[in-house]
């Protein structure tokens, strides 16, 4: 869980690349050494965890929404983004029916436990965790099979109409309840040693450090996808599809698995909302709910699971923040989208930049230990196999001649 | 050999020329195919075999045929629009024939899924540079090593050992390619933002790393200067000293000449002339395809 922060845009965005104190700062994050980072995360990940109980006067969201409530929905959010960041920001695939996974990881749990099923079944909500991933996954792997044929702009009505299919089904099937939806969903179990449970409708504190703990394993699991095989296929399937099929990826696996997974994460993330919501109904998963989604990807920082994590809390929180102005809190949110778009165009975070599990130890084994990774900082040194230096000179204006075209 | 704090560029610099030619021959090691290959030079690597190729009413390729043997460097040349990059396409699986073969030792390419060439073992580079731009150099290389991996999205999700080790293989191998192609200085930087003939390079040890048996290269001379044009003669000597084998697509007559074994000649998608280099270049029709032919009175 390296919390980079590169400043620097995607080369489709032509935005050059700012240097200054934020790549100071990565380069300095990026010389540290693995346990120092920790050591400097842990008391990050404990002021996070301590928020609903501290309710930073600033912060709160009260009196308006319950603070631990808005913390959780942004922690909610930050999970889908990060399952969204997947598909999006590394795979590159857009999908703008993303909302589709996440009513069917909340409708599962539903079914599953709500009394109103005709399953008839009440099954514990860590079994259901499982069965949903299972279901959204399946669900990934049906949409993406026909579609991920599909390049760019039509991949992103096909997704579009996703979500709105399964919308409608909520709607139109009648064992799915429409708008009555699905009452006294399972919540996890467990209580507090004064006997009252910890995970309640209420009181969403409870909720809030599950979510949290949840939101940490997956982004650490989204790490080790990152920096192997998978995540290297994904950068290459984004940056040049073509170029990387005859570097010899498969690109349909990789995207099939892109979809697979951020759908899973979706489905994790729905039955997250339903356990603490404890009802179904078929209100929350229009198309609007998707464009959020993509706005806290796009605004985070494509590709930077940090940076979407950041991305979602903002979207999510800065309207609960400013509810106290009922017509005023989205003009605040738009604005605030806009701004950021116009200063930061790659994002809060921008795009991160590691995808080697040892890559750390062999860029200190070439360029000797002490060394940050960050490029910028290494002065080019003559030639290890001996040739002049001359042979290739040192165009950085990056212009290219053509070569002369067949 | 290497101080602790020292990186390792620096500790090559510091060699004694024996100590470094005896680095530079590990470097060759390790960069050379670690599968079991059939080492016996000439016989017939790749066959292409009446190979016909038409866009709508336009042949570009008609009824040609080669062969590439093993261990030596083809060089595949012809006027513009002779068909020389749609050769490389259909052997790649970029078009696929419309009649005609292309077998790779005993596999025929012409149907096989893209992904399954490069594993089969043909590699290409482009002749517009195609990196992945936001990866770093080291990266875009670990890539091409990944063909020959087969951790998948378990394996890497729980890091379990044959992840790992095919990690630190991929990195050991990709730091010596880039040693071997001489951008070893240049691992840590973004792959545009290297220089224009540094990116060349990168582009050529991105396809050694998926271990190729054959490597084509779309001419990889094209914006050189005369000194860095006379750097990739003697880079493209080397890969096939390390035993790959090599079909090279290049205008240069400079480069053609120099490097290659054998020239095939193309012209409007039919084969002219096929041969050493010094009988080729004396060949009337080769010289009637690149000067045209004199008006008779």
């Amino acid at each position: 869980m390296t919390a980079t922060t590169q400043s620097e845009a995607r080369p489709s965005s032509g935005t050059p690349p700012r240097p200054g104190r934020r790549a100071e700062l990565s380069r300095w994050w990026n010389a540290r050494s693995r346990p120092q980072q920790w050591g400097l995360l842990v008391p990050v990940a404990a002021i996070i965890y301590l928020l609903p109980v501290l309710n930073p006067p600033i912060l709160t969201t009260e009196p308006a929404t319950s603070f631990p409530i808005a913390l959780f929905n942004a922690a909610v959010f930050a999970l889908i983004a990060i399952g969204l960041n997947v598909v999006i920001g590394q795979a590159g695939l857009l999908d703008l029916g993303y909302v589709g996974f996440f009513a069917i990881g909340a409708y599962t749990a539903a079914l599953l436990s709500s009394p109103d099923s005709e399953l008839g079944v009440r099954f514990p909500w860590l079994v259901i965790v499982p069965i949903a991933m299972v279901v959204t996954m399946i669900s990934g792997v049906i949409l993406g099979t026909p579609t991920l044929r599909l390049r760019g702009d039509y991949l992103a009505i096909v997704t579009l109409g996703f979500g709105e299919i399964v919308r409608l089904l909520a709607d139109n099937i009648d064992p799915l309840r429409g708008n009555r939806g699905f009452q006294d969903i399972a919540r996890p179990g467990g209580t507090y040693s004064d006997g009252t449970p910890i995970f309640t409708q209420n009181d969403a504190q409870g909720f809030y450090w599950l979510a949290v703990t949840i939101v940490i394993i997956v982004l650490l699991f989204m790490g080790n996808l990152e920096r192997s095989r998978v995540g290297r296929a994904w950068i290459a399937v984004r940056e040049d599809e073509d170029a990387a099929e005859l570097t010899g990826v498969p690109t349909y696996r990789f995207k099939i698995w892109a979809f697979a997974i951020g759908a899973a994460v979706g489905g994790l993330s729905g039955t997250l909302f339903a356990a603490q919501v404890g009802f179904v109904n078929n209100q929350r998963f229009d198309v609007t709910t998707s464009i959020l989604y993509l706005a806290a990807v796009v605004l985070g920082g494509q590709g930077n699971k940090i940076g979407v994590v950041v991305g979602a809390f903002l979207v999510s929180y800065i309207p609960d923040r400013f509810q106290f102005e009922p017509e005023y809190r989205f003009l605040v949110f738009g604005l605030a989208l806009i701004i950021l778009m116009i200063f930061r165009p790659q994002g809060i975070l921008g795009m991160r930049q590691h995808l080697l599990t040892y890559g750390r130890q062999a860029y200190q084994k070439l360029f000797g230990a002490g060394t940050g990774v960050a490029p910028t900082s290494l002065t080019p040194s003559s030639r290890p196999t001996g040739e002049p230096a001359e042979a290739v000179p040192d165009d950085r204006s990056g212009s290219r001649p053509q070569g002369g075209g067949e | 050999m290497t101080a602790p704090e020292e990186g390792l560029l620096e500790a090559v610099e510091q060699m004694a020329p024996e100590e470094r030619a005896e680095h530079e021959a590990e470097v060759a090691e390790k960069v050379a195919a670690d599968r079991e290959i059939s080492v016996s030079t000439g016989e017939t690597l790749l066959a292409v075999q009446n190979l016909t190729v038409r866009f709508g009413g336009l042949t570009a390729l008609d009824d040609v045929s080669f062969d590439v043997k093993r261990g030596e460097i083809l060089g595949l040349i012809g006027p513009n629009g002779a068909g020389k990059t749609t050769c490389f396409n259909i052997v790649t699986g970029v078009y696929r024939p419309t009649e005609g073969d292309i077998r790779l030792e005993d596999q025929s390419l012409a149907r096989m899924k893209r992904y399954k060439i490069i594993q089969a073992g043909v590699a290409r580079t482009f002749q517009n540079i195609r990196l992945f731009g936001a990866m770093t150099a080291l990266e875009n290389v670990v890539v091409g090593t990944d063909a020959r991996h087969r951790t998948s999205v378990p394996g890497a999700l729980l890091r379990l050992p044959r992840h790992r080790r095919e990690e630190r293989e991929a990195v050991d191998k990709a730091m010596a390619l880039l040693e071997f192609v001489g951008i070893a200085d240049r691992a840590a930087d973004k792959a545009t933002s290297l220089p224009y003939g540094d990116q060349r390079r990168l582009e050529i040890a991105r396809a050694l790393a998926t271990e190729p048996k054959l490597l084509c290269l779309d001419e990889p001379a094209a914006g050189f200067s005369a000194i860095e044009k006379d750097a990739l003669s003697e880079l493209i000597l080397k890969i096939r000293d390390d035993g790959f084998t090599v079909v090279l697509v290049e205008h240069d007559m400079r480069v053609v000449l120099g490097v290659t074994d054998r020239l095939v000649v193309l012209d409007f998608g039919r084969k002219i002339a096929d041969g050493v280099p010094d009988e080729v270049r004396r060949d009337p029709a080769v010289v009637s395809a690149y000067l045209g032919t004199a008006v008779e009175e």
